[in-house]
């Protein structure tokens, strides 16, 4: 399944992009996101750590993905 | 009665307004946190700043601030205000203010609200120097 995948922050410029679509087996939890993520994008090691949310609602690792979500890469934010 | 209030806005924000807001009668007080853009970090001159945001999930995010810190403290009402787009030196890019019927609770209200903002709510600020520009925690 394809899932809509938003970047932010400095990741926008890591990626190239601030939305991309990334396709995924079924059953696709977070963690197994966040490494798929890691193979296609190097560079999001450069930065410590990231979180990641599913529709608009921080997500933790063992959340698992379903057709139609989207996700987010949140950087270290930095309002305020 | 709406308790909250909470926006982002790429225009400028309003002090009056956030204040209007948490005013009311049952209260002795309000207490008022202003962000400024401060013109250096570590000793480099920074020009000015550029705010983005994931605003729906900011929204939400702010949103949940101030439920949370309207259960946690005897306050009345609180706003919570952020400005996104390009800021200058002495910009303003989060206003909040909270009102209570005594003091200490809407002073420790608002100094949660702004550390759990900074903490949670998925803003990004890119410092602009004179040579260069940075996202700000990016690489802690």
């Amino acid at each position: 399944m394809n899932i809509k995948t938003l970047f932010f922050g400095i990741t926008t410029d890591f990626v190239g992009a601030s939305e991309i679509q990334i396709d995924v087996a079924e059953n696709t939890s977070i963690k197994d996101f966040k490494a798929v993520l890691k193979k296609k994008y190097s560079q999001l090691e450069k930065i410590n750590s990231y979180a990641i949310a599913v529709n608009e609602e921080y997500a933790t690792d063992d959340v698992i993905l379903k057709n139609g979500d989207v996700v987010a890469v949140i950087p270290p934010v930095s309002g305020g | 009665m709406q308790r909250t209030s909470i926006k982002i806005t790429s225009e400028k924000l309003d002090l009056q307004e956030c204040y209007r807001f948490v005013e009311d009668a049952s209260c002795g007080g309000i207490s008022a946190f202003i962000g400024t853009v401060r013109n250096d970090t570590q000793g480099k001159e920074v020009t000015q700043l550029d705010f983005s945001t994931y605003k729906p999930m900011a929204i939400k995010e702010m949103q949940k601030i101030a439920d949370v810190t309207l259960q946690k403290f005897d306050i009345k009402k609180i706003a919570i205000h952020h400005a996104e787009g390009m800021l200058q030196i002495g910009d303003i890019p989060v206003i909040i203010t909270v009102s209570s019927k005594h003091r200490k609770a809407a002073f420790l209200a608002c100094e949660f609200a702004i550390d759990t903002l900074k903490e949670t709510v998925p803003i990004w600020k890119k410092e602009h120097f004179s040579d260069g520009e940075i996202w700000v925690n990016a690489h802690p």
